[in-house]
């Protein structure tokens, strides 16, 4: 990597500010994926702007209920706060199942909802990939493609989206908390994250120069029950072959709360609407279950190597579903 | 929007490592790692990937187990360090830790080594605090130290590679010092 | 011939250098810091072949604090190397994607990385072949792999296979693998006149003084070559990588010391891999078991740079007892990476195939697997015909069932479940060649009534320093504390490397021999030099192999195809155990690998840019504590004479061999599906059948 400027601002606004005189700045939090990315060659900002001690490090319980997640609390720190282990399992469990100790004890949600692909094209400067240069081309449809996406794909990318913690947002029905510019605004976890279309540069809706200050946790998912699973290829410190995130809540037998959401199948943690609104006032059945996970995947594109993630995201749904939902003679 | 001039690309911190101030002035780029081994004389802390993908360069940041490889030097303004050298303080005596490494012959090449010390440390710490891991009971209650069975302790010192595969050694040395 | 009588061998001794590498004061390669030392990054090749027709260094020498950037051209006057990976910066041609194009030189590393990245090559690219090898035209039968016949045939096997009553036809695939060792592959280089130090990651010290004097003509007693501690090599280190000469250039070039540690993902495509194999075993056998053929036929491929075989059908020439046998190989050039060693080269994955083929065949006779091995047990080396100093398989399988509860195993597949899991357990048999080779050593007797044992050695994990202290202690009828050892230095007598696992044999002969004769004969003291050429390497009219049995216990994922070993067991006859500490760590590391390539290792020649996408430890799945169980490493005792003085053979590599037949054995048992292809990965279990429900 060149050199570059260091500045610590000391507060959101300036932390905005800083980023609009120096165009082509990166914020600085915990440096995972960040410093990684400078190592290779793949960021080459100009400067980068410190976050890592602005006052976003704490989980704010606010009235209505809902948490606020500042964008710096590590993760592993979130992964052990009572308040989300009890109310959020499914957040705990995805942080927990990501990376390694010593990462999610740097990791900062901020970073890890705006962390990039782990596609071996996209971090190798001498080969093609849409992703890293718009219009070189992409060596991975053709080339080793494995562990990339079977939804939503483009034909300019195939690039999945790494994160865990992100999967159990969006089922969660999270919001990110953006500051920029033009202010504050959220928008919902599952919208953040783009398809890749004609654009797969762009990860997310984010625009320059807005920080993401905040995640937040509402009440209306809280003390719901919800899990994560994820399968991979060793038992621990790898990427997500798929993922899911379930959230179910079932009364009188009956689907009157579900929130599913699939990590490791596309190029944003894949909301499951379509099985969602299939389940939504349903019986809690394995049959049910069944149909509106197949529901969804029908809409899988596989590529020439990774039709298993098809067979293993619906094992994966099902399973966590079942195990969620109370036992017939319990309902 | 006009640009601010193009700040500088060094910047002086001061650390303390392994209970000793060093005021430095480090390039940028410097991450923590490099900054031990090159500057410092500290060559303990290993480089096996430079990427946060192995966990030879586990060092102590402020109690925290931390990949050193992936930290800038110039944002860890005013951290206290600890890695490899300073696990046993000032006595000639190593850590119990160490000790037990020797005991259980917890390391082949030793390239690991110092990672897989310094990453235990850090996870006797964060069990004790109450942080659950992957294979921790989510029905456990929360905020209570949790205890380390051979399950706990393989899943939370999975992020520290060991090619020469003295992991089972490196668990039971780990089980000799849990109080 | 005399055996070592003392009390010092086979005891649990503790590692000499655990101290310095628990507290962190030990030093490898790149942590030596002559002053005004410099860094070096290299510059990978782009493309897959070529030419390289360009280099404007313009931009890095720009940076401040860049000393210099080496192109091709710049080590055109050394000396060509006998080993074609080291044939650096000598020309313009790029024989395969990852070869070093450019390597730039700078105060910090962080700088030699800018520099690298600045570097602008322009290249003549050709068309490559990048495979894969299977059905290839350009494959060919080579005549030598490893010191042996690359094709042995005897009997008929082809008409004894068509008249075979039970025919087995199946065919295994194993992926590229990655040695990875922790430490990257790193040298500092420093030039005093025209005296060269190297200190370097290395197997073996002896030969890259030998290499580095031949390249850049100096006398061998101007090179110095330190290896005090190295970070494991696995093979990967056992010949010197282009890291030393590199180096070594680079600082000739600047005229300051330089330091190249390669970054780890330049790596695979520099410091070797296993290569891949596709191996087709036809086994003919009698309904009672017995074999009437066997045919072990391996397809591999290699790069235009050298030629070297993963000779993986050599185990089919040691193993069974059979009235016919072939074991070929066929090799294709291709305009790839060079494969290298890699832990058990040619074994590791020849058991694999073979001692899953063996466990189809006991499945498709009904027989039991131990009992099926048994029963084909010979009684001299099927090719060849020599008597075995020593073979203790039967005992080793037997031990080892009775230690792992094997009897009253249920032999029908896929019918245990726990929940969502399937629970199946297998074995496979383990060998490796005894391998030894001539050494030199002095023994010292100071008059403080000490000893020094002196040998250029390298300790790579294995507990040389260790070791070679007992076989000296023993030889001199001393206590173990009065024998101090010095290896990994150059100015010491020569040795060869640690290899093969041939390192303790080869180095404890000749400590053995300086240190019996220095204490029966204390007038030729104080030190006593010995050198066993002539001993080492005579012709032994013994088959000399170590074997083993491993046997293993899985659970399968039905829901996610995960697969998690629950039980590991290994049970070896190595001849004698010099130390029991070191020798379980080893044996039980190597059962880890073992357990990597059977489950979560694999590399992926990509054929359109001929190198491998798992580049990094994120991507090249090296297993991780979380999938290590218990695992058990123990041996029999055996007393083989037809040895070296301490009747040892080689442990540091048996132990990967035929741990993954084992797992996958476990794995048709828990499944009742037969997958022939490593590694085991949900991607893998998840397409057969039963799991597209």
């Amino acid at each position: 990597m060149n050199g570059f400027g260091y500045l610590r601002p000391g507060s959101v606004e300036e932390a905005v500010e800083a980023y609009a005189a120096h165009p082509g700045a990166r914020y600085l939090a915990g440096g995972t994926n960040l410093v990684d990315l400078l190592k290779l060659g793949v960021e080459r900002p100009g400067t980068l702007i410190d976050i890592g001690r602005l006052p976003l490090g704490t989980v704010q319980e606010l009235s209505d209920g809902s948490l606020r997640v500042g964008a710096t609390v590590r993760n592993s720190d979130l992964a052990a706060d009572p308040r989300v282990r009890d109310r959020y399992p499914t957040l705990s469990q995805a942080l927990l199942s990501g990376a390694s100790a010593q990462l999610r004890n740097a990791a900062t949600t901020g970073g890890n909802l705006l962390q990039r692909t782990r596609c071996p094209y996209f971090q190798d400067l001498d080969k093609p990939c849409n992703k890293r240069v718009p219009g070189s081309g992409c060596g991975a449809r053709d080339g080793v493609h494995r562990d990339h996406a079977v939804l939503g794909h483009s034909e300019q990318c195939i690039a999945t989206n790494p994160s865990d913690m992100a999967v159990a947002l969006a089922a969660l029905d999270a919001r990110v908390e953006l500051y920029g510019p033009d202010g504050t605004r959220r928008l919902a976890v599952a919208d953040f994250h783009r398809l890749p279309g004609e654009h797969p540069e762009r990860d997310t809706w984010i625009r320059p120069g807005e920080l993401v200050t905040g995640v937040l946790l509402p009440a209306a998912t809280a003390g719901v029950p919800s899990a994560y699973r994820k399968a991979r290829d060793r038992a621990s410190y790898a990427f997500a072959l798929a993922s899911v995130a379930v959230v179910l809540r079932v009364t009188d037998g009956i689907v009157d709360q579900v929130g599913v959401a699939f990590g490791g199948l596309a190029h944003r943690p894949w909301r499951a609407r379509h099985t969602e609104l299939a389940l939504l006032g349903a019986p809690a059945t394995p049959a049910a279950f069944e149909g509106a996970v197949a529901l969804e995947l029908t809409h899988a594109e596989p590529l020439r190597d990774n039709a298993y993630k098809v067979p293993l995201a619906r094992n994966l749904a099902l399973d966590v579903l079942n195990r969620l939902a109370p036992a017939p003679a319990t309902a | 929007m006009t640009s601010a001039p193009r700040p500088g690309q060094h910047s002086e911190v001061t650390l303390r490592v392994n209970g000793k101030p060093h005021t430095l002035r480090v390039d940028h780029r410097r991450v923590l790692l490099d900054l031990l081994r090159e500057e410092l004389g500290l060559t303990g802390s290993k480089k096996g990937c430079d990427h946060g993908q192995c966990g030879a360069c586990t060092v102590l940041v402020d109690g925290r187990r931390l990949n050193s490889c992936l930290l800038l030097a110039v944002a860890l303004d005013g951290s206290e360090i600890t890695t490899v050298e300073g696990l046993g303080g000032d006595g000639e005596e190593p850590h119990p830790l160490q000790r037990a490494f020797l005991d259980r012959d917890a390391f082949q090449c030793g390239y690991c080594t110092p990672g897989q010390l310094c990453s235990a440390v850090g996870m006797l710490a964060e069990a004790a605090a109450g942080h659950p891991s992957h294979v921790t009971d989510p029905g456990a209650p929360s905020g209570r130290p949790v205890p380390l069975d051979r399950t706990e302790i393989r899943e939370r010192m999975s992020g520290n590679l060991c090619r020469c595969g003295a992991y089972p050694r490196i668990v039971e040395a780990i089980e000799d010092v849990i109080p | 011939m005399t055996g070592t009588t003392g009390a010092a061998l086979g005891a649990p001794a503790e590692r000499r250098e655990g101290r310095q590498k628990v507290t962190g004061a030990a030093r490898y390669a790149a942590e030596y810091a002559p002053p005004g030392r410099v860094h070096a990054w290299p510059v990978p090749a782009a493309v897959a072949r070529g030419r390289v027709t360009g280099v404007d260094t313009s931009a890095a020498l720009a940076l401040p604090g860049v000393l210099a950037v080496l192109t091709p051209s710049d080590a055109a006057g050394l000396a060509a190397p006998e080993d074609g990976t080291l044939a650096v910066l000598r020309t313009p041609d790029v024989p395969h994607r990852g070869w070093c194009v450019a390597l730039a030189v700078a105060e910090t590393p962080e700088t030699a990385r800018a520099a690298a990245r600045a570097v602008r090559v322009d290249y003549a690219a050709k068309p490559h072949d990048a495979g894969p090898a299977e059905g290839h035209p350009d494959a060919y039968e080579p005549e030598d792999v490893v010191g042996q016949p690359g094709r042995v045939e005897y009997g008929d096997p082809e008409a004894a296979y068509a008249a075979a009553e039970v025919r087995l036809d199946v065919t295994y695939r194993v992926p590229p693998l990655h040695n990875h060792p922790m430490e990257p592959h790193a040298t500092t280089a420093h030039w005093d006149g025209d005296r060269l130090t190297v200190y370097t990651s290395t197997q073996g010290g002896t030969t890259v003084r030998s290499v580095l004097a031949g390249m850049f003509r100096l006398p061998e007693e101007r090179v110095t070559v330190v290896a005090e501690h190295v970070g494991g090599g696995f093979g990967s280190k056992g010949t010197p990588r282009p890291d030393v000469v590199l180096a070594a250039l680079a600082a000739r070039h600047t005229g300051r010391p330089v330091t190249l540690a390669y970054p780890r993902r330049y790596l695979p495509t520099v410091a070797g891999h296993r290569a891949p194999t596709v191996q087709r075993l036809r086994l003919g056998a009698h309904p009672d078991g017995r074999l009437t053929a066997l045919l072990h036929e391996v397809t591999t491929q290699t790069s235009r740079v050298n030629e070297f075989v993963e000779h993986a059908a050599v185990v089919s020439r040691v193993m069974y007892a059979t009235p016919s046998l072939l074991s070929t190989h066929r090799v294709v050039p291709l305009d790839v990476p060079t494969p290298s060693w890699m832990r058990a080269p040619g074994e590791a994955p020849g058991m694999y195939a073979l001692e899953s083929a063996v466990d189809e065949l006991a499945d498709a006779l009904g027989t039991d697997p131990v009992e099926l091995r048994v029963l084909n047990e010979p009684r001299t080396e099927p090719a060849g015909g020599k008597p075995f100093s020593s073979r203790h398989v039967v005992e080793c399988l037997r031990e080892g069932a009775r230690r792992f509860g094997w009897a009253g195993r249920d032999p029908r597949p896929g019918i245990r479940r726990e929940g969502p899991l399937l629970l199946g357990t297998g074995v496979a048999a383990a060998t490796y060649p005894v391998q030894v080779a001539p050494s030199t050593a002095t023994a010292e007797a100071r008059p403080d009534g000490t000893f020094v044992v002196r040998i250029n050695a390298a300790d790579i994990g294995t507990g040389a320093r260790t070791v070679l202290a007992q076989i000296a202690a023993d030889a001199l009828g001393v206590p173990l504390d009065r024998v101090r050892t010095e290896v990994g230095h150059s100015d010491l007598p020569p040795a060869p490397l640690a290899g093969g696992s041939s390192g303790t044999a080869s180095w404890g002969w000749a400590v053995h021999e300086a240190c019996a004769r220095l204490a029966a004969h204390p007038e030729e003291g104080p030190t006593v030099r010995a050198d066993t050429t002539g001993k080492a390497d005579a012709d032994s009219p013994y088959a000399r192999h170590a074997f083993g049995a491993h046997f293993a216990e899985v659970a399968v994922d039905t829901v996610t195809g995960e697969i998690r070993v629950r039980r590991l067991l290994g049970v070896y006859a190595a001849g004698r155990i010099l130390n029991a500490r070191t020798a379980r760590s080893q044996f039980t590391g190597a059962m880890i690998m073992g357990l990597g390539m059977a489950l979560t290792e694999h590399s992926t020649l990509d054929p359109a840019f001929g190198d491998f996408p798992e580049a990094d430890l994120a991507a090249y799945h090296v297993p991780v504590q979380a999938d290590v169980p218990d695992i058990e490493a123990d041996w029999i005792d055996e007393h083989d004479s037809h040895l070296n003085p301490m009747g040892s053979k080689g442990i540091g590599e048996i132990g990967i061999v035929g741990t993954a037949a084992a797992i996958g054995n476990a794995v048709h048992h828990a499944t009742g599906i037969r997958f022939r292809e490593l590694p085991l990965t949900p991607d893998r279990i998840l397409a057969a059948p039963p799991y597209q429900g």
